[in-house]
């Protein structure tokens, strides 16, 4: 191998080693400060200890606020993916006028800043008299999981042969009985996929839910009013990092049965 | 009780996509119990008309009936129709028993009659004991029996088949072909077969539509169509032919006589519809229907005519027969001669440049319409 192909691969692996820690050392020392039995966030680590986790089970108001979103979460998830169930059959299924138009607007929220959507539906929902609360960051929740759900389950959509709607009304089952015996057990996977996606996205936001939210405050709320106090920052660190690594799994295990079900029923079992 | 020649019956349908016309006016009668086919490249509009039938598409004018009925506001899953997929369809997440049973949901048959109607179907496609099997565990042809299965399970007035033997392998195509028309002759049923491949079409079929760009050219049996085309479209799409351009110059006991390039004047009998004197005509004569020798002497005499000379151009041995072209003084296109090779000795081993000699029976040539 020549000297310049040799230098080349260790300045990619060195880039790619930066990279790696600049993304992640910084999560990192999340969980490590939890383990940290001074209560400041400062090198050295004065001791080990696991009090803190401990402090977690005790603390009445996190477990409202962890009860309030969980409650979101699984609206949000619940009501996107439906949704987007209706919106992405449209877009793969059919071709009418303004479909490129209106997907356009359905992805819109996706790149749109979270604190805009957060703004504008405090004051039309106060406007139009709906007030604050949990309903309402379930709102604006659903809003902006739903571009993510239509993308999950169009990809979902376009992957199985058409045909095989067709051949369902063929046999004699109208469109309701096809889509429930046919098309909903073909995308499952990616139903599930969108739900805990979507279940993730909601689950960590923080800036709608801040402006929504009134007294009903959500987790990352409630770990947010902590910060002003140092001596609980070492249980907001076990919070977060307890919420880290169950993101971290959900996102995963969403990616995988996406996947997998991919390989089981794609086109390649079709040629 | 509808007419049983009319069973299926086209009027006028014309389906229009856009700008682009799919189906053209096309009116067809399909018998009841017919193999009936329809034939053409892609893009004639076969598949099209098929999916009318099917009711995944409308037509944008023209009414279908079927036994009588009108199909216009009868939806896909009313119809008296089941379809063959091109894909086959097979539904991935169910078992090859449950994409059988698909379609007899509504019937509400107790357990035991629908394992029976289930077994049954298995027998007739030659599958028992495939029930509990997945879809992505059979062949192609174990995939085309079970969409066989799952379409005649429920007894359908008619049988739609789009393309079904396209992905099969060449011996196992021959083989479902003659099961299919066995089945089809068993069950009684209608069916209604695209297909683009000529010589499939001509060894099932009743009777064959041959279609392009969504107009049917002709409707007949293969014999005739083969024998007796109606336009050298049609003549140039079923097997091979070859075309002289010529002029009528008279009648003679029932034939036409005519002028064809490198020919002279010949006799050839008129098969779609009659010329007057001085008019201009495609002669055609098929590769099998020329006899190729290679001396003037050795040319077959009785009911022959002919002994032309020409050259051979390319020849190409295929074992059972040759495929010779011959050009001929005068002639453009060198003609497409079929040889039988009868004898192991003699024929067979024309070669390139060889000077030859080509007759033909009176009854060999036909005359049709230029173009």
């Amino acid at each position: 191998m020549s000297t310049i192909a040799r230098q080349g691969r260790g300045f990619r692996a060195g880039y790619a080693f930066l990279y790696l820690a600049f993304l992640y050392i910084p999560v990192l020392f999340l969980p490590l400060f939890s383990f940290n039995s001074g209560i400041y966030v400062a090198f050295p680590i004065q001791g080990w200890t696991l009090k803190w986790y401990g402090t977690l089970l005790v603390n009445d108001r996190l477990h409202e606020a962890l009860g309030n979103s969980l409650e979101v979460a699984v609206a949000a998830a619940l009501i996107s993916t439906t949704l987007a169930i209706f919106a992405a059959k449209a877009f793969t299924r059919y071709r009418y006028r303004g479909q490129r138009l209106s997907l356009g607007v359905v992805m819109l929220p996706m790149v749109m800043p979270d604190i805009i959507v957060g703004v504008s539906l405090l004051i039309l929902l106060n406007q139009v008299g709906i007030g604050l609360g949990l309903h309402s960051v379930i709102i604006g929740h659903t809003m902006i999981c739903l571009p993510f759900a239509v993308a999950v389950l169009m990809s979902r959509m376009e992957g199985f042969d058409r045909n095989l709607e067709e051949a369902s009304l063929d046999l004699g089952e109208g469109p309701v009985a096809t889509f429930f015996r046919v098309t909903l057990p073909l995308i499952l996977p990616g139903v599930v996929a969108s739900l805990l996606l979507t279940f993730t996205i909601s689950f960590d936001e923080f800036i709608i839910a801040f402006f929504l939210s009134a007294t009903d405050t959500t987790l990352p709320v409630f770990i947010w009013s902590q910060l002003r106090f140092p001596q609980r920052l070492p249980t907001v660190l076990a919070l977060g990092a307890c919420i880290l690594v169950f993101s971290a799994c959900l996102v995963v295990f969403s990616e995988w049965f996406r996947r997998r079900g991919q390989v089981s029923a794609g086109p390649g079992v079709w040629s | 009780m509808s007419d049983p020649a009319r069973f299926i019956d086209i009027q006028k349908v014309t389906k229009r996509f856009g700008s682009v016309t799919a189906v053209d006016a096309v009116d067809l009668q399909i018998a009841r119990g017919e193999f009936f086919s329809l034939l053409g490249a892609s893009g004639c509009g076969k598949t099209t008309l098929l999916r009318m039938l099917a009711g995944f598409e409308s037509p944008t004018e023209g009414e279908i009936l079927i036994d009588g009925q009108p199909m216009a506001a009868v939806a896909a899953h009313r119809r008296p129709t089941n379809m063959v997929f091109q894909s086959y369809a097979i539904f991935p997440h169910l078992n090859v028993g449950q994409n059988i049973a698909y379609g007899l949901r509504k019937e509400r048959l107790p357990k035991l009659e629908l394992k029976k109607r289930v077994d049954e179907a298995l027998e007739m496609i030659k599958l028992s004991g495939y029930a509990s099997r997945r879809a992505d565990q059979l062949s192609g042809g174990q995939r085309q029996r079970v969409a066989l299965a799952r379409a005649l399970i429920r007894r359908p007035k008619v049988l739609l088949l789009d393309e079904p033997l396209g992905a099969l392998d060449k011996k196992l195509r021959e083989e479902m072909q003659l099961e299919l028309r066995q089945l089809q002759e068993s069950l009684g049923i209608t069916f209604v077969f695209v297909t683009h491949d000529q010589e499939e079409a001509l060894t099932m079929s009743d009777r064959i539509a041959v279609m392009s760009a969504g107009n049917v050219l002709q409707v007949d049996d293969p014999h005739s169509l083969y024998e007796r085309p109606s336009c050298a479209q049609v003549a140039a799409f079923i097997g091979s032919m070859n075309f002289l351009k010529g002029k009528v110059r008279g009648r003679e006991n029932g034939h036409a006589v005519v002028e064809a390039e490198g020919l002279g004047t010949i006799r050839a009998e008129a098969v779609a519809g009659e010329f007057g004197e001085g008019a201009p005509i495609l002669l055609a004569i098929r590769p099998e229907k020329l006899a190729i020798t290679d001396s003037a002497e050795r040319a077959p005499l009785d009911n022959y005519v002919g002994a032309i000379e020409g050259k051979i151009a390319a020849a190409s041995y295929l074992g059972d027969r040759s495929h010779y072209y011959v050009t001929l003084p005068g002639v453009q296109r060198p003609l497409a001669v079929a040889a039988q090779n009868v004898d192991r000795e003699t024929e067979g081993w024309l070669q390139s440049g060889a000077p030859v000699w080509l007759s033909w029976q009176p009854k060999g040539p036909i005359l049709l319409p230029a173009e």
